[in-house]
This record gives C-alpha cells, sequence and structure tokens, in this order.
C-alpha cells in the first residue's frame, strides 16, 4: 500500500467518523436514512454473494432479511416476553436465515438460472403470507399487525436507544447505531473481500461463467452453490436484525417483493459482482428517495400547484428504468470490476462472430 | 379425518361442495391457462421468462374496465355484451403495443446477452408497467364493472354463474384457435421452426425478429383477453394485479411442461383444480381437532370452538409455489414437457 492510498484511507475514515454528527446537526431524520442506507449496504453486499459471484438470481432475498428481523423480534420484546441480549440472537437469526437458505437451495439449486429465480420469488411470497398468516391458531408472529416494542441493541448498562453526553459530544440513538452498523458493514466488507479471492470465491466465479466447465475442474457445483446461498442468507438475517432492533418495530409490510427488487437494483447498479460497486449503488439508490422528496416535490409544487406524481412513484419509475437501461448499455454496472467488463466484453464478441 | 371429510363443517354434502370446487377450479384454471400460454410461447422460441407479461395481463383489464365503464356511463343504449366486447377489443391491441415495445425495447437489444440480463431488464419492465398503471389508474382497488346479467344455473347442487360458463367457453375457444395458427398457418410453421433452430430457420428464410414479435404480440393478446376474465370473475383490478397471476400462470406452465402448447393448457387447468381445491379442504386437512387427543389444553379448545384451523384458505397463494417448487424438483421438464433443463 503506497502513501496516496494511506492517506485517502485515513481520509475516509475521519469523513465517516464525523459524518454523523454533520448529519445530526441537519436532523436526526438524516442520521436514520444514513443508517438504514448502511443497511442496505449490507443487503446488497450479501445478495451479491448469491447474485453477482455465484451468478444465482434471487428474487426473493428479502425474505431472509424477514427470517433474521423476526427472530430478533420474537426474541427480544415482550410479544413472548423474551428479552435476549442481542449477541446472542443476531447469531441465531444468521443461523436461522441460513438454514432457510439451505432449505430453499437444495432442492432448487440443480435448475437452471431462470427457473432459480422465480422459485425464490415464489419462496419469498410464501415467506410473507405465512408472516401475515401465522396468527392463528397460535399467535407467533402476530399478523399482520407486526410485533412492536422490539428491545434495542443493550450491553450491560450502555443501550443503543439513550442519548448520551461524552467529552462534550452527543450520542444519540441513531448515532449510536450508525457507529455499530459502520463497524459491522466492515467486518461484512473484509469478509467479501476476503472471500472474492479465496478458493470458494474463485470456485463461484467459475461457475457463474460456466457451470459444465467448472464441474469438469472437480469444483463440486451443488456444494459451492449452497454455500453462496447459505451465506447470502445469512448476512441478510443479520441485517433483519439490526434492522428490527433500530426500527423497535417490524410487520410483514416491510418485507414485499418490491424490497426484493431494490436490493437487486443495487447489486445491479453498482455492477454484479464488484464490492465497492455495489456499495456505490446501495448508497446512491438509498438517497435516491430523500433526494426526489427535497427536489421533485418542491418543483411540483412550484410548477402545478400541487403534487401530481409522488417521489414513492418517480423512485420505483426510476428502480425500473435503471435495471433496464442498466442491462442495456452498461451490462457490467456503474463501475464494473476489470475482469467483469472483459467477460461481458467477450459474451458479446462471441455473439457478434 | 377423512370420515369429517365426507361430511364438512359448512353442512352441505361432500359431493356438492366438491363439484363446486371443481367447476371454480375450472374457471380459473382456464384464466390461469390463458395467462400461461404467453409464458410459455415466449419461452418456447427465445427461452426467456416474459416477467412483466403479467403486468400486460393488468393493463388489459385496466383498459378493458375505462372502455367499459365509460361506455356504460356514458347511456349509449349498446346492450351489454357489446360493451364488454368492445372493452376486449380496446384491451387487445393496447396490450399487443405493449407486448411489442417490450420485445423491441427491452429484450431484442439483449438476445445472446448471457441469461441474467434480459431477466432483470424484464423485471425492470414489469416495474415500470405497474408504477405507470398506478399513476393512470390510480392506486386503489377499482370495481370492474358487471354488467352483463350473470344468472346462476344449478348443477347437481352445485352453482355455476354465466360468466363461469363464458370465460370457460371463451377460453377454450381460444386454445383451438391458438393451437390452429401454430400447427395450421404459415407464421405458426416459422414458429416452429424458430423455437426448434433459430439459426437454421433464419437460413430457411424465416424473419426471425418477426417471428418472436409475433409471438410476444399473439402472447400479449391472450393476456388482454385473460385480464378482462380475471377482471369480470372478480369484479375488481388493481395496478398489482398482474404480479401474482402472473407468477401462477408461470407456474402452471412450468407444471404442464414450459414452451409447450399444450402443457400450459394442461397445468394451467391443473393449477387452477388444486387451488380451489386446495382452497376448499385446507382448512379441514389442517382442523387440529381431527387430532384433538394430542393435548388436554386443545380438546379444551375443540369443545369452546368447535374447531382449532390451523391453516385456513389464505393460504390458497401458497399452493402455486408448493406446486411449481414441487414440479421443479421432481420433474423439471413438466408433466409434458421433453425439454430438460440443464444448462445454467
Amino acid at each position: 500500500m503506497d502513501a496516496k492510498a494511506k492517506v485517502g484511507i485515513v481520509l475516509i475514515a475521519v469523513v465517516l467518523a464525523v459524518l454523523p454528527f454533520v448529519l445530526a446537526h441537519v436532523g436526526t431524520a438524516w442520521v436514520r436514512i444514513t443508517n438504514l442506507a448502511i443497511l442496505f449496504c449490507l443487503l446488497s453486499l450479501g445478495l451479491n454473494i448469491v447474485v453477482g459471484f455465484a451468478g444465482l438470481l434471487d428474487l426473493g432475498y428479502i425474505a431472509f432479511y424477514a427470517v433474521g428481523a423476526y427472530c430478533y423480534a420474537l426474541l427480544a420484546s415482550p410479544h413472548f416476553g423474551l428479552h435476549l441480549p442481542f449477541w446472542i440472537i443476531l447469531p441465531i437469526g444468521a443461523g436461522v436465515a441460513c438454514l432457510f437458505g439451505v432449505l430453499l437451495g437444495a432442492p432448487t439449486l440443480k435448475l437452471r438460472g431462470d427457473y432459480l429465480a422465480i422459485v425464490t420469488l415464489g419462496f419469498g411470497e410464501i415467506v410473507r403470507v405465512f408472516l401475515n398468516n401465522l396468527s392463528r391458531p397460535v399467535n407467533i408472529t402476530n399478523g399482520p399487525q407486526g410485533v412492536t416494542l422490539i428491545d434495542p441493541f443493550k450491553l450491560d448498562g450502555f443501550s443503543f436507544s439513550k442519548s448520551e453526553t461524552l467529552l462534550g459530544l452527543t450520542f444519540s440513538g441513531p448515532i449510536k447505531y450508525y457507529y455499530l452498523l459502520l463497524l459491522v458493514l466492515l467486518v461484512v466488507i473484509v469478509i467479501n473481500v476476503r472471500l472474492q479471492d479465496s478458493r470458494v470465491g474463485r470456485a463461484w466465479v467459475a461457475i457463474r461463467e460456466d457451470e459444465t466447465a467448472a464441474q469438469a475442474m472437480g469444483i463440486n457445483t451443488r456444494n459451492v452453490k449452497l454455500l453462496a446461498f447459505a451465506m447470502g442468507a445469512s448476512f441478510g438475517g443479520i441485517a433483519g436484525g439490526m434492522f428490527a432492533a433500530m426500527q423497535g418495530f417490524i410487520s410483514p409490510e416491510s418485507f414485499v417483493l418490491v424490497e426484493s427488487i431494490m436490493v437487486l437494483a443495487m447489486v445491479v447498479l453498482g455492477g454484479m459482482g464488484n464490492i465497492w460497486g455495489v456499495i456505490a449503488g446501495a448508497v446512491l439508490l438509498s438517497f435516491v428517495p430523500e433526494i426526489l422528496r427535497y427536489t421533485v416535490e418542491p418543483l411540483q409544487k412550484a410548477a402545478f400547484g400541487r403534487l401530481i406524481i409522488e417521489p414513492e412513484v418517480i423512485r420505483m419509475l426510476l428502480f425500473g428504468l435503471a435495471l433496464v437501461l442498466m442491462m442495456l448499455f452498461r451490462p457490467a454496472g456503474l463501475f464494473p470490476s476489470k475482469t467483469r467488463r472483459r467477460e461481458f466484453a467477450a459474451a458479446e464478441q462471441q455473439h457478434v462472430g | 379425518m377423512l370420515f369429517s371429510l365426507l361430511h364438512p363443517a359448512n353442512g352441505k354434502p361432500f359431493m356438492e361442495v366438491f363439484l363446486q370446487q371443481i367447476i371454480n377450479g375450472l374457471t380459473l384454471g382456464s384464466i390461469y391457462a390463458i395467462v400461461a400460454l404467453g409464458y410459455t410461447m415466449v419461452y418456447g422460441i427465445v427461452q426467456l421468462i416474459n416477467f412483466a407479461h403479467g403486468e400486460v395481463v393488468m393493463i388489459g383489464a385496466m383498459v378493458a374496465l375505462t372502455v367499459i365503464s365509460s361506455l356504460a356511463g356514458a347511456n349509449t343504449g349498446m346492450p351489454p355484451l357489446v360493451i364488454v366486447l368492445a372493452g376486449i377489443a380496446c384491451a387487445v391491441p393496447v396490450c399487443m403495443g405493449v407486448g411489442y415495445t417490450m420485445e423491441r425495447v427491452a429484450y431484442r437489444p439483449l438476445r445472446g446477452a448471457p441469461r441474467l440480463a434480459p431477466l432483470i431488464t424484464a423485471i425492470g419492465i414489469s416495474i415500470i408497467l405497474q408504477h405507470l398503471a398506478m399513476l393512470i389508474w390510480s392506486r386503489n382497488p377499482l370495481s370492474f364493472p358487471q354488467i352483463i346479467p350473470n344468472p346462476v344455473f344449478e348443477i347437481a347442487g352445485a352453482n355455476v354463474s354465466g360468466v363461469q360458463i363464458a370465460i370457460i367457453s371463451l377460453s377454450a375457444l381460444m386454445m383451438l384457435g391458438l393451437t390452429a395458427l401454430v400447427y395450421r398457418t404459415r407464421l405458426g410453421t416459422a414458429m416452429r421452426a424458430t423455437s426448434e433452430n433459430p439459426q437454421v430457420a433464419g437460413l430457411m428464410g424465416v424473419n426471425i425478429n418477426r417471428v418472436i414479435a409475433s409471438t410476444f404480440v399473439i402472447g400479449a393478446g391472450l393476456g388482454a383477453v385473460a385480464g378482462v376474465m380475471v377482471g369480470t370473475y372478480y369484479g375488481i383490478a388493481h395496478y398489482t394485479m398482474g404480479a401474482l397471476l402472473g407468477l401462477k400462470a408461470f407456474s402452471a406452465a412450468v407444471l404442464g411442461g414450459i414452451g409447450n402448447l399444450a402443457g400450459a393448457m394442461l397445468g394451467g387447468i391443473l393449477l387452477g383444480l388444486v387451488e380451489a381445491l386446495g382452497a376448499g379442504y385446507i382448512g379441514e386437512f389442517t382442523d387440529l381437532c381431527h387430532v384433538s387427543w394430542i393435548s388436554t389444553g386443545l380438546a379444551e379448545r375443540c369443545a369452546q370452538d368447535g374447531h382449532v384451523v390451523l391453516m385456513g384458505s389464505n393460504y390458497q397463494d401458497v399452493f402455486a409455489f408448493l406446486v411449481l417448487i414441487a414440479v421443479l424438483v421432481f420433474r423439471p421438464s413438466g408433466l409434458l414437457g421433453e425439454r430438460v433443463g440443464d444448462r445454467a
């Protein structure tokens, strides 16, 4: 690592460390939005393992997020009267999500890619239907009302929901979560980077490019794909647990198909398989609704005197457009990794010739 | 447990309930079959899951809804049947246009790209269509005008409505027409040749682009009619109605063997039957009171309420996916399909 890179890293670290206080100055809402953006980074990185590295299109990824979130909510809320500490629940959530990933993956991973997409989509819907209906005859998920009063993260006396003042700086709840999320994100990034160049990571890429060839090279494609699925799922589970703790309330409404597609859009926009691109994509798309709220709304009100197209709709239209346009013009993502760009170029040449 | 199935709780004799669910299932199934044909035709020719097909069905329903309610509201004195036919006549070309545009813009440029690419554009198109529809037709469920008289006939104790008969017979007609088109016309021959081997078909003078575009257009036209049928049957239209319907129809296509016309028809009807019977009986099957001996608490609740149903008919939507997963696991080529899914 040369000196320039070191200076760059220090600079980024300083900016990230100061960021929440600057944002809090503008409004605590912005810290919350940033936290959600980091959460989406976690989700996108998880999905990136499945879609980007292994090339398996998973359209029900949010189901794992839901599983993690419900795990946390049920084990740390008055709903069952359980209040386990988060450092026990998060691994449980990751484990259960991983189990679901294996349950879904084991029978379906031998299918070709597009079938897999549909099955995962169906799986996502099934999970949501169950979350909605598992309130009778035994109330497990509390149905559409969701679970409320979920415990925040607590470590002995240190609660992540309370404000504290340290060295003249006010650490509000969201700011504390911000640092925690940043830490988790860092860990996940490190895991991802290490995975990418590992034996498993290279096996994933080999499968993505040509499954038959990968098999011929002695890769146990089924197990390696299953591993991708399970890892992606457990990252989703962890993100879900953190989401439940941060929000304090979850309901099946948070885990609809559109969310899965949003995460997919983030991965696609940043460039499938490219860790930094995916993070950029996640941050970009997480802030789009907020940016729209502050630009499109006043613009429309000024032009027409009222709101004609809600920012929410514009956001969804943009997501759809992003998916289409990216695939048409920059299939390797906005910030493609070198290998990925080469692969797509090769694929194109092959078909032209 | 089986014994009590013969005497369901609602007091109706077994055969009548069974027959009723069969009729409902056939109606639902013929709608699924028509939508599934759109998936299967496109898949047979370009090996692409046209994710946005469900949205086309939704647009068909919405366009027909607008036309029918404005014609019915305008007091034109037209007979109701003509109004509905006018609705269909408007919905079909609109959907065909949408189908054609979709193919040109989102799928044709990606022919030969990695498999994931057209699938992702398809999802994008589906989101765009959904939200455009929301902008045009509001985000609330709209009630679909039911203007044709809907007489109810009784057959062996089960009720059959006029709409159900119309849906089933119209679907049968369309299936016959499509079969004739594919197996009796020049275009059909070209379609079959293209699905067999596009390169060779091209060398034989088949204009592949035109054939593929016509496949999309025909599928979309069928979808439009299906949309009108769904709207009339349920009496409601919503901008998200296409997503679930599309998924179920796709499951039906896979069940029958994707790429296979007869398979889509069979799969659609089977899925409709499974869903109707499943929804009708799941409550019975999962009534814990059949096994009330496992705990005294349960027995008490059973004595109190009569039923402790584990899963009610609100799980209806799950059946399609269970069928889909089961088919893909045990027989990926479907009931009638000869193509085996091997390439990733």
